[in-house]
């Protein structure tokens, strides 16, 4: 009788539980970076900085990248005759949890040659910093966000670094990492009186604060002196 | 009781033409200085509880005067955070949270799930499955556009279109409603099949609708397309190149209507579309009133596709015969032990694939959806990631709307065809 009976919100707050192994492993089929044109060019033109190349679910080709260089071999994709990479379809990451580095998986696809590539950049838990890559694709604007949202990678030189999905003064972290509990840090009594607190001028963004008037004093019927007029029934 | 004749005080009969028409007097230009006035700019906030952002979306916008200068999209209002609740349920369990996403189109998003899983676990459908889903795909692109049409109609002061595409449209949910049990939240998919066959008589009831669709549509033809209002609202408003078009992430209506023949089904083609005999319409200008008639041209060519699955509707089993994938029948269930057990292992642990990832897109009726999965093994994602086209399509709005009319703010949001659920998640 040693073990105490959970209720099923318990189990939620400990997170989502790692796979035992015990299902098919990976077909094991070897990379041959020959397959796809643009990774084989990769490898010819950078070099160690393509860090190692995977094919997953049949035929969907992965790279990994050194995210110090991401930005040039980016810019080299979409750039180069060639390969012309210009549809940054997304941006997003990915937490193994465990103290794995985060991965940031950045989904290509070029129109002219109808071919796509994943790129990933792997960041070390201590380091999530990354350049941004909107001067080269504008679609980065708030797919980037999100990831700084939901991940807390910041991503360097990004024009307008905010959260986007969560409240701005959101204070319990970045929910989509896996040591954040489903139900978020808070109790939920915090988290009403954060929400019956919140200052309306939160609502709007330096820029639009500073756009905006201050805000008027309104004064209602109820809270104002009595007039001369109304004040002199005393007599009466 | 005394009648009175009312007479008016100014003539109320306006002059006839010489067609029978009356003519409108032209108006005098007003000969009145312009006055000298301080340019200030102003802060307007719109929503996030308003008819003409589309859903709860919130546009703080700086005008000068009645001229937009800058727009800023805040969003989130919507946010469940599906991704992480995903992270915590089988793969099977997730389907229900797909169709909360984009409900203007729920079965779309149903099969891109179930695609993007199939192939992440190498499940290969049957051919009955797979007609099915494009069957499911491409009337759901009928009632997603459909919503958009007559929404966007309204925006633009016609509220008739708006009656016609509603009587088609609950048409087309009696029709989900037939097959699923659900008007909006269908949940029709299943990893390795559907949740059951297409009931009797299901097709025909859908041939029905094919039938008188199309009047339908010419009917909105006839009140839209050429109408001096519309074209006065649309053309010219909210214009992007194809360039810029690509760069900012545009798809679907949107990027074709800049003249980009970009569609996933024709670029990187699924479930055997290139065997279907359609056409991508594409336009020219990239404003609202192209966008507008993409929309109106993809709905006819869906109906096109529509009539080309149901001549191919293949008989056989809807669901893959893999007791690791698909449930044994009910009736098996009870009489059989071996069936039994598989139906316990697969409730219990779930499906379980090969470590890796799988980053799937498809034609949605709103742009590129991309069900990007990533599995260490085990029967539930680690990650499970939307690439929503709507998230992406809004981003661009402020770029769109600058230097137009505020009035025309709200035209350039609804032609892009937003729905906040899966910008939100």
């Amino acid at each position: 009788m040693s073990d105490e009976k959970k209720s099923g919100l318990d189990a939620v707050d400990e997170g989502p539980v790692p796979s035992d192994g015990s299902g098919p492993q990976a077909a094991g089929a070897p990379a041959d970076k020959n397959d796809h044109p643009s990774v084989a060019a990769l490898f010819e033109r950078f070099g160690d900085a393509i860090r190692h190349h995977e094919v997953n679910a049949g035929d969907q080709h992965v790279v990994h990248i050194d995210p110090a260089r991401n930005t040039e071999i980016l810019g080299w994709l979409r750039d180069d005759p060639a390969h012309r990479y210009d549809l940054l379809a997304d941006v997003t990451a990915v937490d193994y949890g465990g103290g794995q580095p985060l991965r940031v998986v950045y989904q290509l696809w070029s129109i002219p040659n109808r071919m796509g590539l994943r790129v990933k950049c792997l960041l070390p838990l201590d380091v999530l910093e990354i350049d941004s890559v909107v001067p080269l694709w504008n679609s980065a604007n708030w797919l980037e966000r999100e990831v700084y949202d939901l991940f807390g990678i910041t991503f360097r030189g990004h024009p307008d670094l905010r959260r986007i999905l969560m409240p701005h003064d959101y204070a319990e972290g970045h929910p989509l990492r896996k040591d954040f509990p489903l139900r978020g840090r808070f109790s939920r009594a915090e988290q009403t009186r954060r929400a019956l607190n919140q200052d309306v001028d939160r609502f709007y963004i330096p820029a639009e604060r500073a756009l905006g008037r201050e805000p008027q004093q309104v004064t209602f019927p109820s809270q104002t002196a009595p007039g001369p007029d109304e004040g002199s029934e005393g007599g009466a | 009781m005394a009648q009175k004749t009312i007479e008016y005080a100014v003539g109320r009969t306006p002059e006839m033409g010489p067609d029978g028409r009356p003519t409108p007097s032209p108006l005098e230009p007003f000969d009145i200085p312009e006055p000298e006035l301080d340019s200030e700019h102003m802060l307007i906030n719109i929503g996030p509880q308003h008819p003409a952002t589309h859903g709860v979306l919130r546009l703080v916008c700086e005008l000068d005067g009645e001229t937009v200068l800058n727009v800023t999209p805040h969003i989130g209002f919507l946010h469940s955070s599906f991704e992480k609740l995903g992270e915590y349920r089988t793969w099977n369990q997730i389907v229900p949270l797909t169709d909360r996403m984009d409900y203007l189109a729920p079965l779309i998003y149903n099969c891109a799930y179930v695609m993007a899983v199939e192939k992440l676990l190498g499940i290969e459908v049957t051919e009955r499955a797979k007609v099915v889903r494009v069957i499911l795909m491409e009337l759901d692109r009928i009632f997603g556009h459909l919503l958009w049409l007559g929404t966007t109609a309204i925006d633009v002061g016609a509220f008739t279109p708006f009656l016609y595409t509603f009587e088609d449209r609950e048409r087309i949910y009696r029709l989900h409603e037939a097959y699923t049990g659900g008007r909006i939240t269908t949940s029709a998919t299943r990893v390795g099949g559907m949740m059951a066959d297409l009931p009797e008589n299901w097709i025909a009831q859908l041939e029905d609708f094919l039938d008188s669709f199309p009047r339908t549509l010419a009917e909105v033809h006839r009140l839209l397309t050429n109408n001096q209002i519309l074209i006065g609202r649309t053309q010219g408003i909210g214009a992007i190149s194809a360039e810029d078009a690509v760069n900012f992430g545009f798809t679907g209506p949107n990027l074709r209507a800049s003249g980009v023949a970009y569609d996933v089904r024709k670029d990187n083609p699924y479930y055997d579309y290139e065997t279907y005999d359609f056409e991508v319409p594409i336009g020219e200008n990239g404003d609202c009133y192209d966008r507008y008639l993409v929309r109106m041209e993809e709905m006819e060519q869906s109906v096109a596709i529509l009539r080309q699955a149901i001549a191919r509707l293949p008989e056989g089993p809807i669901n893959v015969e893999d007791p690791s994938v698909s449930l044994p029948s009910k009736t098996d269930c009870m009489s059989d032990m071996e069936s039994m057990i598989h139906h316990f292992k697969l409730i219990t642990e779930g499906i379980k694939g090969p470590p890796g990832d799988c980053y799937f897109p498809v034609e949605a009726s709103k742009g590129e959806l991309g069900m990007y999965l990533v599995s260490d093994g085990g029967p539930k994602p680690v990650r499970w990631r939307v690439r929503p086209p709507s998230f992406v399509n809004i981003s661009v709005i402020s770029e769109l709307a600058r230097g137009h009319l505020i009035a025309d703010l709200i035209m350039i949001n609804a032609s892009l065809d937003i729905v906040l659920g899966e910008i939100d998640r």
